[in-house]
């Protein structure tokens, strides 16, 4: 089981604040872009085109990172902490 | 004054005392000279628009990991002493803290430059977001200067 998890603008898109998905041992992103898209259209095209950053068990990882079963992937809109 | 000790890198709803924090951080040692803070507070106008309110939400785990490397990493990389990283989450009116950077080191060329340097790594690499309410309604922020 994958998680996702959805933030500020992108919870809202999404209407609420994960989803979990069964996708096999291993995926690609691309993958769990499709996965995402199947229900949420324009959040899977938001991670297909790598127009927002992923953290996968709370790291940011680049576009060719695999992802395994029972990982926790964070979709993170452009931070604004701070002032 | 709390006698309870925090730790240096919190992600908190409530408000905080600079003067509190201040003091906490200078029990680190008896070799600290000087202390550079920041404090960023709410503020009424941005980009010309006029703001009622913030709202900060953060990605609990990730943030304060995020907040811990900068700390330990201004730590070593600047040769200060120590440094405390607050921020504030949830509602917060025009004027009222959102976060708190204090940078303790023996001199204060070092702590100036862990303190600004923490700000912007913050801003770069911390999973918070900031939702402004304007008159023209909500508006999720996507990057500051």
């Amino acid at each position: 089981m994958i998680t996702v998890k959805y933030f500020a603008q992108l919870r809202q898109m999404a209407g609420k604040e994960e989803d979990q998905f069964e996708l096999g041992p291993q995926i690609t992103l691309d993958q769990l872009s499709d996965a995402i898209g199947s229900n949420l259209p324009k959040i899977g095209e938001l991670v297909r085109d790598k127009k927002i950053m992923v953290s996968v068990n709370f790291d940011v990882v680049a576009s060719d990172h695999i992802i395994q079963d029972g990982d926790e992937v964070g979709l993170l809109p452009p931070f604004s902490g701070g002032i | 004054m709390s006698t309870t000790l925090q730790p240096k890198v919190r992600i908190q709803r409530e408000d905080f005392s600079v003067t509190d924090e201040i003091e906490a951080l200078k029990k680190s040692s008896k070799n600290i000279g000087g202390l550079v803070v920041f404090l960023g507070t709410g503020r009424e106008l941005n980009k010309g628009e006029s703001i009622a309110d913030l709202n900060f939400e953060h990605y609990p785990k990730m943030a304060e990991k995020k907040l811990d490397d900068i700390r330990v990493k201004a730590i070593k990389d600047f040769n200060i002493i120590d440094m405390s990283i607050i921020h504030r989450i949830g509602h917060i009116d025009i004027g009222e803290n959102i976060v708190l950077i204090i940078a303790a080191g023996e001199h204060r060329k070092e702590a100036f430059v862990a303190c600004e340097w923490a700000i912007a790594e913050l801003k770069r690499t911390t999973p918070i977001w900031k939702k402004e309410t304007t008159t023209k309604g909500e508006v999720w922020v996507q990057s500051t200067p």
